[in-house]
């Protein structure tokens, strides 16, 4: 699948919440769910440090497409990072450098993104696009 | 269910702040943030649009009705403060852009006046940022040093530990009256009585203090006394810096512009007298205003009552948030101000202000700009609610039921 198709599937899946109470229920249980990192990952080079919680992005090339792995220690955080993964990790840098972040949006989590909400998110956004751009020059 | 205070009519007071009435993700708001900025009351908001409507002009400066009673208003503000802190004179009150500017401006007249090589700075463990982070600037610039006074577990001050670190050396003593994150009231009439006898000085930090209980500058013999105007229900952006007469007229000014001057020439410039040397370029003439409303209103609720009721409040909100399970709260210093911080164990602090926001709850979440107690505690920041006195036991109840449902979720 496209990135641009697996937004649309996770869009899908969250029009079935009516409440605010099922979308961040389960969004807590793709936070539980996920090892995401490796703990030799987890260093200080690769956190990104919010004012209100820490995240992890570590990156690494397989066989052309970028590999992400990522963690938080705020769990809602770390449900939207899964969330984030999913979408962009095993895709080509090409494909990454290019493409529209637009299900946040969409499945009402917006303000996670916002600027002010210094929870380490908007950084890791801008993180993913700068490894598509770096791995990009490398190839 | 506690019965009502009869402290003070919270009901009525309720009313006067329009804020307090709006929805918040379809919930009413419970505004619990109040160490981060407290609500304004309608007389505030009602004299900042008047003075906009009706006095604007710039102040010091015109011959005109208008000038003239801009200057009228905003230096009857500054007498209104002296009164409320119980200042010897007006002109040991300048108004600054807040407590950050004031502590500003002492780190950096104080220092460039008195500060060289091996002095000593003290601070406590329990500092904000902004009594620390200037202290650290204006010792690295003199290559003085800046030593810390340790709390204990409860989030105590160490007495015995600042007598041991106290010495000829110290220069000055910077230290907050209650602390932002964990409450605690400190004991600063001690404190400034015992660096006096090493003779060093004392800034206060009173930001936290201010709007919660009485602040007699001359009764605590504070040398220098921090605070801002808009968590006492005053406006953003003003606060006031409280010096000594002798001790800010020996100290050189603190920026340079227009108003703060005596005669300029290309050659030399002479500098105005108190409190306008330290009060460069047009001020924040409505902020002024502004924080003389907030004190009137404060006044007229009676600020030993609101003293009384939030400690009500405070001691409520302690008893009920113990029911929750792994509950640990930081900061439990024998005396404290209306500040309740708190992690939950197996939960991380901004988790839990995110959901209780969608249940209409204001809580601060994070390090509350004191990361180096949060590293004392061991803990990457803390859930904090701070109340005021137009918080009602009900809005506690509704808190620490939101909190049991977002812990749930989380867990």
């Amino acid at each position: 699948m496209t990135i641009k198709e697996i937004q649309e599937e996770i869009i899908d899946e969250f029009a079935l919440f009516d409440e605010w109470m099922d979308k961040y229920e389960h969004i807590i249980e793709l936070g539980k769910d996920l090892p995401l990192i490796e703990e030799e990952n987890k260093t200080e080079d690769n956190l990104i440090k919010g004012c209100q919680s820490r995240v992890w992005l570590h990156a690494e090339m397989n066989e052309g497409n970028i590999i992400f792995s990522a963690d938080s220690d705020a769990i809602i955080t770390k449900g939207i990072i899964a969330l984030m993964i999913r979408v962009f990790s095993n895709h080509t840098p090409k494909e990454i450098a290019a493409s529209d972040l637009f299900f946040i949006d969409q499945i009402g989590l917006k303000e996670h993104l916002s600027p002010t909400r210094s929870n380490g998110l908007v950084a890791m956004v801008k993180q993913i696009k700068m490894y598509s751009i770096a791995f990009q020059a490398k190839a | 269910m506690e019965t009502k205070t009869s402290i003070l009519d919270v009901e009525a007071i309720r009313k006067e702040f329009p804020i307090l009435s709006r929805e918040v993700n379809g919930h009413p708001l419970v505004y619990l943030d109040n160490g981060a900025s407290s609500q304004k009351p309608k007389q505030v908001i009602d004299t900042i649009s008047h003075y906009y409507e009706f006095e604007n002009s710039n102040i010091h400066r015109g011959i005109h009705t208008l000038s003239q009673e801009a200057t009228t208003a905003y230096e009857e503000a500054r007498l209104t403060v002296q009164k409320f802190i119980n200042a010897e004179h007006s002109h040991e009150v300048i108004f600054t852009e807040g407590t950050t500017e004031s502590i500003n401006l002492i780190a950096s007249s104080f220092g460039k006046k008195h500060l060289s090589a091996g002095d000593e700075i003290l601070i406590s463990a329990m500092e904000h940022h902004s009594n620390i982070v200037p202290w650290q600037m204006i010792c690295e610039e003199k290559g003085a040093i800046l030593k810390v006074v340790p709390i204990n577990d409860k989030g105590e001050f160490l007495m015995n530990e600042f007598e041991n670190l106290l010495s000829e050396k110290t220069k000055l003593v910077a230290v907050n009256h209650v602390s932002n994150t964990l409450g605690t009231i400190n004991p600063v009439t001690e404190i400034i009585e015992l660096a006096h006898k090493k003779g060093a000085l004392v800034l206060i930090d009173g930001a936290q203090a201010v709007p919660h209980t009485k602040v007699d500058v001359q009764a605590l013999n504070a040398d220098f006394y921090a605070f801002s105007a808009h968590k006492m229900f005053g406006p953003t952006g003003v606060g006031i810096l409280y010096g000594k007469e002798d001790l800010l007229n020996d100290l050189p000014p603190y920026q340079g512009g227009g108003d703060m001057i005596k005669t300029v020439t290309f050659e030399k410039t002479t500098y105005n007298e108190l409190p306008h040397k330290f009060e460069a370029g047009t001020p924040n003439i409505v902020g002024g205003i502004g924080i003389a409303a907030a004190i009137n209103y404060i006044n007229k609720i009676g600020i030993d009552k609101i003293e009384a009721y939030e400690q009500e409040l405070l001691a409520y909100a302690t008893e009920q948030i113990k029911q929750i399970e792994g509950i640990r709260i930081i900061g439990e210093a024998d005396k404290k101000a209306s500040v309740l911080s708190f992690v939950v164990e197996g939960t991380h602090p901004t988790d839990i202000g995110t959901i209780i926001d969608k249940l209409g709850i204001a809580i601060r979440t994070g390090h509350h700009c004191t990361e180096p107690l949060m590293d004392r505690f061991n803990i990457p920041g803390t859930a904090r609610a701070s109340f005021a006195f137009y918080n009602t036991f009900e809005e506690i109840d509704i808190f620490i039921n939101a909190l049991k449902r977002a812990v749930k979720m989380l867990l």
